[in-house]
Parts: structure tokens; sequence; C-alpha cells
């Protein structure tokens, strides 16, 4: 046994308490031991603590459970990513702690319970360990009726006690849980966590405190990415949606099911997602914008509806919770390969909008700014969310509700004369009148998939095609003429230019963080519009050396991932090439750190 | 849903629509096709039931008898092939005030849009479906149909299709369809009050309407037509239009079969259903504006 690890009981030596100003905490058991929950009530006590926090969990694929681990960083400065390496890890079986010792700092902290977990001597020499009989104490607090249950919240007490944590807001946070179930529940709840915090670990180990809190943070709220895009959608006035269920984007069908009532809108469970897409476009058609959510194979088979969309002119929202593709792929893994479905899919020339949200919070905004788009410009929008922003959960400033919370309701006022397709409108630009418009001159738009006239009569007239077809396009260049240029993290010239998109962008921007401290003259640029492209771009690439597209998909065949192909398309510049990865995990920093230098010391060489 | 804002508040004078304001472009079916009939009676059930063109819309698929909402001067939508249902239930569950026609094929209702035909009869949610059963695909020149029977000779089965036809009134009765009725566009006055009782139920009704496809399937229906030598048979006056048993047995009938309502039962409709759902929803957050019920959710969020 090492020095620093103490037994149970043992006495050592006083205490140690350190400052921090962050912390990368990661619990690995299985997924039914209730891991997600104590990363929940730590996410959300630093929501109330007016810290930042970024999680990072994986699920089994398999719904009998098996292994998985949640991560949290808790940071009083800017988190950014869910971090790459753990100060703690929380054992609580063999294979947690034979899997993930690896994923420890070096000199890290290793809490693991003695009743299931034989440490490994090679291991007690490189990491301190902390010796717990997490199971038999849990037992002894609770009585054995709740078996293996109440170990996770056993832990918070622990954890409570080990960084200081605020044990009021914590045994409130608990209580609220569990709360309204049978008093016995929240009884032993508590009882777990007192015993958890009153277990003697003062002794002998490191303690710490996490120095202040983030000034002017104010009151925040703690939730996950699909959780964001749900709640966005409420505040964005949508009050109709459709879905069918598929991994990992049900539970914004769940969310919507369940709160759009509330506000009288509905959201409906379809046969299939080629009939959500359409039940979605029939809504948005009758004047509720609506919204669809799904991942990739349901992706694949709403596209001959989104190209409906596009032509016909109606507005919609589809999000798309990525996961790892082909068809069925990787179901409960990230990867960033839809962009491309996104950007091209369905047939024809079909200009759309597709907008990529980077974090929780962003994903919050962009679901309320992918509303105001879709309706000014009578368009489907594309989010571009992935597993990893899905199911993470993140704080945030509360949003200001009353000021952003919008009616959307059309109006059905009669109408002297409407041309759902008027061509002389300015960049093309026609409101969508819902059926229940009166039109007073007695003419009226039929909305329709073929080429069609000013006000949707059919023409195969090759003249009005290729007008036509502009006008779809034009609209969307005249959107792309309102997006301000990114702006650059980092230095803005440099000799790297790292550019993201989605969830990539947070471990980018901290490779700059720990480039500009090692004199590594690079820069990060986060593209949020994929489509359309904004502005500025060109002016920004000139002063970098090398653009590096840092993307989870592959280099596929002719070398470069799927946004470093768009953009080599847009703007013809040899020197995009990409940084890619398929391995159904997010970007740690270290390792894109590592592969610019691979790849500077290829271009040398 | 909050009502639609300021729905104009319809004169009750107003004079009802007249085939002149109701025909748009002229159809571009072939002379004789029997889809004009079903339009021609479609006009005249706007003009008896005082439909004004904020208060329907006609929907459909892709196909001959899809182009028909083209021809009605009034809010339409011509969607893609065999997904006018899911496309009408959004727009009927998010618009109660209007009234939903669809039009379409055997094949786009039947064949690639079966499935939701299948979903849209559970749901019952509230429209009318008019089948222009032709037992052929038209608008792509003579292939087989899901409802051609045995023996027909269509491009894709040159020797005459050998698949067992499905038989529309009995698929959906069995997915839940709450008003399942035939005619056929031979007989105007049948038609005609046909569609009209359709639309005047409350739920999800189907019109199986025999149109004969005079390019690829002439002659189809003339043994169902008196004028060719045929017999028209009307349901039975003692059926009884609830039983669910017995509707089936007649669909079961060797062809032309028998004409007029074969099960009409009252199950609440999705809109009713979803309204409820929305009623005891609302109810709890009674007098709070939509951000202050935002707020009161995001609390538990903090
Ligand atoms: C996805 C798709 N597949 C195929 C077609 C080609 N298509 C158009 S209409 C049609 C069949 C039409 O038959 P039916 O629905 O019976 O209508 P009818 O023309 O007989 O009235 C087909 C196969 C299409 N438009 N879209
Ligand atoms: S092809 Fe047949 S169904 Fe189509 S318009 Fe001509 S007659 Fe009618
Ligand atoms: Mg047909």
């Amino acid at each position: 046994m090492s020095e620093a690890s103490i037994s149970s009981g043992a006495a050592g030596g006083p205490s140690h308490v350190s400052k921090i100003s962050e912390a990368v905490i990661r619990i690995a058991g299985n997924s039914q031991d209730g891991i997600q929950a104590i990363g929940g009530f730590l996410a959300r006590l630093a929501g109330r603590s007016e810290q930042e926090v970024i999680t990072f969990m994986t699920i089994p694929s398999t719904i009998s459970g098996g292994p998985s681990i949640f991560q949290v960083r808790i940071g009083t400065g800017e988190v950014l990513s869910a971090g790459d390496e753990a100060d703690l890890l929380v054992a609580f079986y063999q294979h947690s702690y034979n899997d993930h010792l690896n994923s420890l700092k070096k000199g890290g902290l290793v809490l693991y319970d003695c009743d299931h977990v034989e440490p490994n001597p090679a291991y007690e020499a490189q990491y301190r360990h902390i010796k717990v009989p997490v199971s038999s104490l849990t037992v002894e607090a609770i009585g054995g009726a709740g078996r293996d249950k109440g170990k996770n919240i056993f832990v918070l007490g622990l954890l409570a006690k080990m960084y200081a944590l605020n044990v009021e807001k914590l045994v409130g946070l608990v209580s609220e849980r569990f709360r309204g179930k049978d008093p016995s529940v929240l009884q032993n709840a508590l009882g777990a966590f007192n015993a958890g915090y009153a277990y003697s670990l003062d002794k002998a180990v490191e303690t710490f405190q996490f120095a202040g809190e983030l000034a002017g943070r104010g009151s925040q709220v703690v939730m996950t990415g699909n959780e964001a895009i749900a709640y966005g959608a409420v505040a964005a006035g949508i009050r109709f949606g459709a879905a069918y269920p598929i991994t990992p984007s049900s539970e914004i069908m769940e969310i919507l099911r369940h709160e759009l009532p509330k506000y009288g809108g509905s959201f409906i469970q379809c046969e299939d997602e080629i009939a959500s897409m359409s039940m979605a476009l029939g809504a948005s058609y009758a004047g509720r914008l609506a919204i669809t959510s799904s991942s990739g194979p349901g992706i694949s088979l709403k596209m001959e509806a989104v190209g409906w969309g596009i032509m016909a002119e109606v507005p919609v929202i589809i999000v798309d919770v990525q996961r790892g593709g082909p068809s069925t792929g990787l179901p409960t893994q990230v990867e960033q390969s839809d962009l491309n479905i996104a950007v091209y899919g369905s047939h024809g020339d079909a200009p759309r909008i597709v907008i990529a949200p980077t974090s929780v919070e962003d994903a919050f905004y962009t679901t309320i700014e992918a509303t105001n788009l879709a309706r000014k410009y009578s368009v489907p929008v594309f989010i571009l969310s992935d597993q990893a922003i899905a199911t993470r959960i993140e704080a945030f400033p509360e949003p200001d509700l009353e000021k952003i919370c919008q009616d959307i309701m059309p109006s059905l006022d009669p109408v002297e004369s409407h041309k759902a397709y008027d061509l002389a409108a300015p960049d093309g630009l026609v409101a969508h009148k819902p059926p229940g418009t009166r039109m007073l001159d007695g003419r009226y738009p039929v909305v329709t998939g073929l080429e069609h006239d000013e006000y949707g009569h059919p023409s195969g007239s090759a003249k009005l095609h290729t007008v036509m077809t502009a006008k779809r396009r034009k609209k969307i260049q005249a959107l792309a003429a309102t997006l301000p240029a990114p702006a650059v993290y980092g230095a803005p010239e440099g000799d790297v230019l790292l550019i993201t998109w989605g969830s990539a962008k947070g471990p980018a921007q901290e490779v700059v963080d720990r480039a500009q401290k090692a004199g590594e003259r690079i820069s990060a640029l986060n593209i949020r519009y994929i489509q359309p492209l904004p502005g500025g771009l060109e002016a920004i690439f000139d002063r970098f050396k090398h653009l590096f597209v840092v993307e989870l998909n592959d280099e596929g065949l002719y070398g470069f991932g799927q946004l470093a192909g768009l953009l080599r398309s847009v703007y013809c510049r040899k020197n995009i090439t990409g940084i890619n990865k398929t391995e159904g995990l997010t970007w740690k920093v270290r390792e894109i750190h590592d592969l610019v230098h691979a790849k500077l010391a290829a271009l040398k060489s | 849903m909050n009502a639609p804002t300021s729905l104009p508040a319809t004169e009750a004078e107003r004079k009802p629509l007249t085939k002149k304001e109701l025909v748009a472009e002229h159809p571009t079916w072939c002379p004789g096709c029997g889809d004009y009939s079903v339009l021609a009676l479609y006009y005249k059930m706007i003009e008896r039931q005082k439909l004004h063109q904020e208060k329907f819309v006609s929907v459909s698929g892709i196909g001959c008898s899809s182009r028909f909402p083209y021809f009605v001067q009034a809010h339409g939508v011509h969607f893609i092939h065999g997904r006018s249902l899911p496309f009408a239930t959004g727009v009927a569950l998010a618009r109660p005030d209007l009234h939903v026609f669809v039009f379409g094929g055997d094949g786009d209702l039947f064949s690639i849009g079966g499935n939701h035909m299948v979903h849209a009869a559970r749901k019952n949610t509230k429209m009318s479906v008019v089948c222009m059963d032709n037992y052929v695909y038209g608008l792509t020149k003579k292939q087989t149909s899901p409802t051609s029977p045995i023996g027909y000779k269509s491009k894709t089965d040159n020797w005459g299709a050998v698949d067992q036809p499905l038989n529309p009134v009995k698929m959906v009765i069995a997915c839940g369809a709450t008003f399942v009725a035939r005619t056929t566009h031979t007989n105007p006055n049948h038609l005609l009050e046909t569609m009209e009782a359709a639309m005047h139920h409350d739920g999800f009704s189907v019109i199986e309407c025999l149109s004969e496809c005079v390019e690829f399937y002439p002659g189809a229906f003339d043994s169902a037509n008196p004028r060719k030598g045929g017999q028209f048979l009307t349901v039975p006056a003692d059926h009884d239009v609830t039983n669910e048993a017995a509707a089936y047995k007649l669909a079961d009938a060797p062809f032309p079969g028998y004409f007029g309502v074969f099960y009409n039962v009252n199950r609440p409709s999705k809109n009713a259903r979803e309204a409820k759902v929305n009623a005891t929803a609302m109810e709890k957050f009674k007098g709070l504006k939509d951000w202050q019920i935002l707020k009161k959710t995001m609390e538990r969020m903090k």
C-alpha cells in the first residue's frame, strides 16, 4: 500500500486541505447503481454555487445495464470540456477499477469500494488509493432492505466531505429529488448521505476546497443538451411536434410530449420518421411551426419530405442528434458524421439552413434562432446536435424568459391577394399564409413539391424552373449576407487555425490556451452556421499557415472530413486538412494537441 | 392550442361558393377519367355544405387522382407520394377549425402509404379520405396496384397480376377507421351523399370510390354500372353499421360487391383525446403566461 493510502479507521497524520479551482471526478460503476444520479447532483450543486460544470457520460447500449461512467468537471473558472484526465476516480467494481485507472492523472486519487475491488499493487505505487467499504457501510447505514441502492448517495456524502461541498445545498437537492416518494426513501437517502459524510476521511487524505465562486453568474439552470433543445423549442413558441423514438434523441420527444400540452400544444408519436417529418410539415403548413427530432437512420428516412419542405417553402425544424453511423452504427456513441446529409441530403438542388450548437446553453438559444430563421426564410432548418451535447449536463445563466419567450401564432386575417411563390418579393422572401386565410381576390395557393408558378400551379417551363430554383437559393444567400464572421479564439494570426463545429469547440479552445502557454501560435475558429457559411472566413484563413479542421468523422476517400470537404469546395485552399477520429468518444484536449504536433512534424519532413 | 388569433368572423349571409368560384386550372386528366366526377361532386358538396375557402383544405399525395387540389380554387397541398395522411393529420391536429379532405389513389394510399393508412385509422384523427380506386397505377402508366385483381395484365405483370389484391374496406375497418364507405364515380348522387356523410363524421372517415382509368383499365367497373349492364347493389337496409364483423363480411362479397356505408361508429377522435390531455395539463397553469409556466419548470432545474 502506498504511503498516501489509508484504510478505514487508521489513524493518520493531519488532514491537508488544498485550494483548487477545478476538479475532474470520474465515477465508474454499472448503470443500475445510479452513478448518473451522483453526477447529476454534483452538476446541479455547481449550478447553484455559481460554478461552471460540464459532464460526460457513457451508457451501455443494452437496457439490462452494464459498465457505465459519469465524469464531472466543476470549476470556478471557465470550463470548456469535460476534462481529459480525472483528479479522482471512484471505482465501484473491479472492472471499474481496471478499466478506468488509466484515465486518472498521475498521482491522482482512486477511491474504491473494498467490498468489490482488490487493488493492483503496481497501481498502488502510481496512484493514491483510498479504501472504503462502500457497500457494507451503506447497508450498515440504511439496513439491508435497500440492498445495493443508496451506495451512490453514500459516495455523494463522501465526496461532499472530500471537496468541502455545500452540504446544506446538497441535502436540499437530495430532498427535492426524493420528496413525494415513500418517506422511507428520503429517509434512507439522507441516512446514506450522512453516513458517507461522517466517514472519517479527514485523517490522512488530502481534502479540497474550491477557491471561491464565480462572481456575477447569478442564478443558473442545469440541464442536458436534449433538455435545452426541448425547452428552447417551448421558449421559441413552438407548439407542435412529431417524432419517432430513437437513441439518443428520444428525450426531446418525451419532454415535449409531456410539456407542450401545458401550453396548449401537442407532440405526436408517429409510426415512423417519414410520417413524423410529414406530420411536422403538415402542422407547419397549417400555421403551427413544428419540430421533429431524430438521429442517423431516422434522418435518412426524413429526406424526401425535407426536399418537399424546401421546394414548397414550408418552414420546419429538424433536430439531428448525431450518433455513429452509417446504418444502426453506434447508437449510444458520438460522431459528427451527419454534416453531409444535413447540408446535402434529399435529391435535387435543395438549399436549406444548418446550424450546429456547441454547448448545452447554445443548444437552447440555437433552437429559438432556428425557429425564427425557418419562419423568416420559409425553409427547413437543421439543428445538428450530437450524442455528447445531448447527454452532458451543463449549468448556464437562467434565461430571461419574460424577454425571450415568443408567440409565433400567425395571423389568419384576410389578405387582398397572395402569391405563395412571388418572384418579385425582396430576396424571394414570402411570409407563409396558412389555410384558413381568406384571400379577397378569390385566388388560393396550392403548396406543392412540383415545380410551380407564383400561385403554386404546376409548370414544366424551363424558364420557370430556372428562376424558381434561383429564388430558393437566393433566400439562403440573403441570409448568408447577414451572418457575421465568427470570432477567432486566440491570436488573430499564427501558424495553425483549428477549425471546429459543434461539440469540438470547447476542447479545441483549451488546446489554444495550453499552446499559448507553450509559446505555440495556435488559434481556433468555430463555425456555427454550417449552411449557409458566414462571410469573412477568407480573411481569417489568410492569416494562418495551416487550417486544420477538427471533427469527429472519417477522413473520407480523399483525405478530408465532412466540414473540411465543404470548406475546400467553397474556398479552394490546399492548406485545409483534417484532424479526425471515429472512436465514438469526444475529443480530449491532449489528443488534439498531439495530433497537431504530429501533423506539423509530417508537414516539415 | 391558443385558438388561432383573429379568426375572421364568417358572415352568416355569405353566399355559398359556386362552381365558377371553385374551378381552378383545367384538370389534366384524360377525357372520360372517373376522377372528373369526384371533382364535380366535391364542388357540389362544398356549395351545398356552405363551406368557404377559409374553412377547408384539400391534401393529396402523388398520382393522377392526387392532382386534385390544383383543380379546386381553395387552400390545397400537393404533398409527396404516399404521405398525405400523416401530413393531413398534422394539419387536422394543429387546426381543428378546418375540414381536412384527402384525395389519393390506390397506390398512394394503400401501397407506399399503406402503413400510414394503418396508423391514421388507428389514431382516428378527424378528416375525410377519398381513395379514387382505379385498380391500377395511372400516372406512371399501367403498373400493377395493390388493388389490381389477379390476372390483370399490367406492364409489370405482362402475364397478369399474381399477388392477392387487398380489400381497402376490410383493411381500414381492421385498422380502426370509424367511418368506412364504398361508392363509385358512375353514381353521382350516391357519391355526393357519401362524401357529405363522411364530412360530418367526427373521426377518421374513408371512402373507397371506384374511379375508372379509361386509359389503362377501361371497363374495369362496368359490372357495377347498370348503364353498362351491371348492377349497383347498395348495402342492405338491415345492415348494422356498428357491427364490425357484419361490415367485414359484407365487404367480402365478390366484385362488384355492395355500395354504401359499411361501418360507422363513434370513438373519441384523436383531436378530442389530445384536447382532453391539454385541458388537464392547462388547468394546473391557469392564468399564467407561457413564460411563467416555463419559468416554473426551470425552477426545478436549478
Ligand atoms: C417516392 C416515389 N416513388 C414513386 C413515385 C412514382 N409514382 C408516382 S404516382 C405513382 C403511382 C400512382 O398510382 P395511384 O396512387 O394508384 O394513383 P393513380 O395515378 O392511379 O390515380 C407512382 C409509383 C413517386 N412519385 N414517388
Ligand atoms: S391515366 Fe387513367 S387515372 Fe390517369 S387521368 Fe388518365 S384515365 Fe385518369
Ligand atoms: Mg390508381
